[in-house]
């Protein structure tokens, strides 16, 4: 056994300074303007791979550079790297590479191709971390790559339709990617997910984005957590994907007719929980759902907090609390395929006599005026008044609009957050 | 009525400034007519409920909102009920003052307006005491003085009302009935009506017609500008937005203001040149 440790010492010693030894003979280039070397084309055709260039401040005017070999670009006093509204600043070719410290500024636009300030092609462990990216059409797009990482990032565009402006990060087809720490505002889409997976999205912040916060297309067991979704065109949209987990994110003020919190489409095997929505106009949009579980996530001032259309089915919503929606439930149909279970709306007017905090009556969390105002939109500008609340009432009695089977038969009495403290 | 017989007016009424004279006149009756108010025990009660109910709601909910919401019911309902029904029955009831006042040299449409500032101005006190104090306390928010401007505007305009009832009639009994009549009109009836009419006509696009019938009701006027505080995010949505966007506007709050306006100075203007002219 003895013998067996002093060999692995030994053997972790001689890696390392063989390790030393190859790092030793690693250079580093300088880039500055008015030096020998003024070029960050020239230094990445000089550079050995594994070298770094170090790019010191001024302003980089060197049209479309690419990098295709295992470098660290770094810079110094945030150089500009400009596209000039014509070329793609920064184009990524080799697996092994890290880009920090730089400003990024005026990609081009084209229909052609989607330019990037920072664009990655079929490339592995590839870090981008704490640039500055502003007005450019896409800001980091990550193209058929694995295991990269992009961190700290600051992007910001001011874009203003749909067809002129970029996504802020964009991934295609990807795989163990990671991307965190962001802050994006004023892009087409905040972070945009397509064909990618095992991926991990976490604590970014996301918003004033033309239109979706975070844009997810068949991408299967991700994670997001964390992340801030803030005034958004449309809020977030996460569609056609399986096995997604999305904990502990804020979604607000994403305000709007087509405006969700979050819309879920045809999402399966998903996993939400301690979420937050307040203030939008619709908090969590379900339509073709199956086989999901929400659960103790809070619902604030929002206009719907859940519309479950009738094509989903197997959900469950539990432990969610609920409170002053102006609807707490509303759906299309008398059909309903999902469990409601311990949760708390703050509406419910039940009693409980043997004191488990659970009511002893149901609770219809869905009420007429929701289904009216589904029918008929207008109808809102009666809500409150008290021939409405007398005809919610008279609903509540007896229950012929609004589905009957939709109902929470264990509500809680208290907060679940407050039970937990 | 103990100590009406010492209220003293000046006895020349066609002297130089006479205006100003007959404002006074009209704050002096105003100010007699508060001091008897508040001798009566009715106002009190209706600002120590106000004060129960609005503390309560803020006490049980933890989020202010939640408390606003149930504060809105009041005001939309109670806060009208109480209003006509006491105004009616107080303008009833001071008949015999008002008779002896007739007897001095004032101006009827004084007597009327001092009654009508003095009967408004005890009621919105105990409003601005009952849920205003309340209100600001605990949500001291751009909603929370929404709620009490609208409360304060619905507080006039159905005291003009109730004394447009007053005065349609001689017949204490009948007065009354007609103001309860008014106060159930807008408040439930309106509603119910519009509603019907629109589920009727549902095939047409009717989202103008019925931001101009909200005009026609005080009632709804207080709890649209309550709505855009309290269901923003709701009505955002779909053909809510053109609401939010009108009722929003600065054209819109100016407009249901002005509207609000209307529905205060319209009654009492009616009922002033109904009682100029009555046989009393």
């Amino acid at each position: 056994m003895t013998l067996n440790v002093k060999l692995m010492k030994n053997l972790t010693v001689l890696i390392c300074f063989i390790l030393c030894a190859w790092a030793a003979t690693a250079r580093t280039w300088v880039v500055a303007p008015g030096t020998a070397l003024s070029s960050i084309k020239a230094a990445i055709s000089q550079a050995r791979p594994f070298d770094t260039v170090l790019v010191r401040a001024g302003e980089y005017r060197e049209g479309s550079l690419t990098v295709d070999k295992p470098l660290t670009l770094r810079g110094a006093g945030w150089p500009v790297l400009d596209g000039e509204n014509k070329y793609q600043p920064l184009g990524i070719r080799s697996n092994y590479v890290s880009v920090s410290g730089f400003r990024v500024i005026r990609c081009g636009a084209q229909s052609m191709e989607d330019m990037a300030g920072i664009k990655v092609y079929n490339a592995r462990n590839v870090y981008i971390f704490n640039n500055d990216l502003e007005n450019n059409y896409f800001g980091i797009y990550l193209s058929a790559s694995k295991h990269c990482w992009v961190s700290g990032n600051r992007l910001k565009s001011i874009g203003t339709v749909e067809q002129t402006a970029g996504n802020g990060i964009h991934a295609w087809k990807c795989d163990s990617v990671s991307i965190t720490d962001n802050q994006i505002r004023g892009h087409r889409d905040g972070i945009y997910f397509e064909f990618v997976t095992n991926s991990f999205i976490a604590r970014n912040y996301s918003e004033a984005n033309i239109r979706y916060g975070l844009h997810f297309m068949f991408s299967h067991s991700d994670t997001y957590e964390h992340n801030t979704f803030i005034r958004n065109g449309s809020g977030v949209a996460v569609m056609y994907s399986r096995h997604v987990t999305m904990r502990h994110n804020t979604f607000a003020a994403n305000l709007g007719g087509a405006a969700y919190g979050i819309l879920l489409k045809d999402i399966q095997s998903s996993y939400m929980s301690d979420n937050e929505f307040i203030e939008n106009t619709v908090a969590v949009f379900m339509e073709g759902c199956t086989r999901s579980l929400l659960e103790r996530n809070v619902f604030r001032q929002n206009g719907w907090a859940l519309k479950v259309q009738a094509s989903c089915d197997n959900n469950t919503f539990r432990n969610n609390n609920f409170f002053a929606n102006t609807f707490d439930v509303a759906t299309n149909n008398q059909l309903v395929l999902n469990t409601f279970d311990k949760n708390y709306w703050d509406k419910y007017e039940g009693y409980d006599i043997n004191r488990d905090q659970i009511g002893d009556v149901p609770y219809h969390p869905v009420s007429l005026f929701a289904m009216v105002s589904d029918q008929m939109p207008y109808a809102m500008l009666f809500w409150r008044s008290f021939t409405v609340f007398l005809l919610d009432r008279a609903e509540k009695v007896i229950p012929s609009l609004s589905p009957d089977q939709l109902r929470d038969n264990t509500p809680l009495m208290k907060p679940y957050i407050a039970l937990l403290q | 009525m103990k100590g009406l017989t010492a209220i003293e007016f000046p006895q020349s009424v066609s002297l130089p400034g006479e205006n100003i004279r007959a404002h006074k006149k009209m704050l002096k009756i105003a100010k007699y007519v508060v001091y008897d108010i508040l001798r009566n025990r009715f106002v009190l009660a209706y600002l120590v409920f106000l004060l129960v109910v609005s503390m309560s709601f803020f006490n049980m909910e933890s989020d202010p909102a939640k408390g606003m919401m149930s504060l809105l019911n009041i005001i939309l309902i109670v806060l009208p009920l109480v209003s006509t029904v006491f105004a009616t029955i107080h303008l009833y009831n001071s008949y015999e003052f008002m008779e002896l006042l007739l007897a001095q040299p004032l101006k009827r449409s004084d007597i009327f307006l001092g009654e009508y500032l003095g009967m408004a101005t005890s009621l919105c006190i105990a409003f601005g005491i009952g849920v205003g104090v309340p209100v600001l306390l605990y949500d001291g928010s751009m909603r929370g003085f929404t709620l009490v401007v609208c409360g304060l505007l619905l507080t006039l305009a159905f005291v003009s009302l109730a004394f447009l009832a007053a005065v349609l009639s001689r017949d204490k009994a009948r007065g009354i009935g007609l103001a309860l009549l008014l106060w159930f009109f807008c408040t439930i009836l309106y509603d119910g009506i519009v509603l019907m009419s629109m589920f009727a006509f549902s095939d047409y696009p009717l989202e103008k017609v019925i931001m101009g019938l909200a005009f026609l009701n005080p009632v709804d006027l207080a709890r649209i500008a309550m709505l855009l505080q309290l269901d923003a995010a709701a009505l955002m949505g779909y053909t809510g937005a053109l609401f939010q966007h009108f009722f929003g506007s600065a054209t819109g709050t100016g407009l249901s203001f002005l509207a609000m306006l209307v529905w205060i100075a319209g009654p009492l203007w009616l009922a002033v040149r109904i009682f100029r002219k009555k046989d009393i």
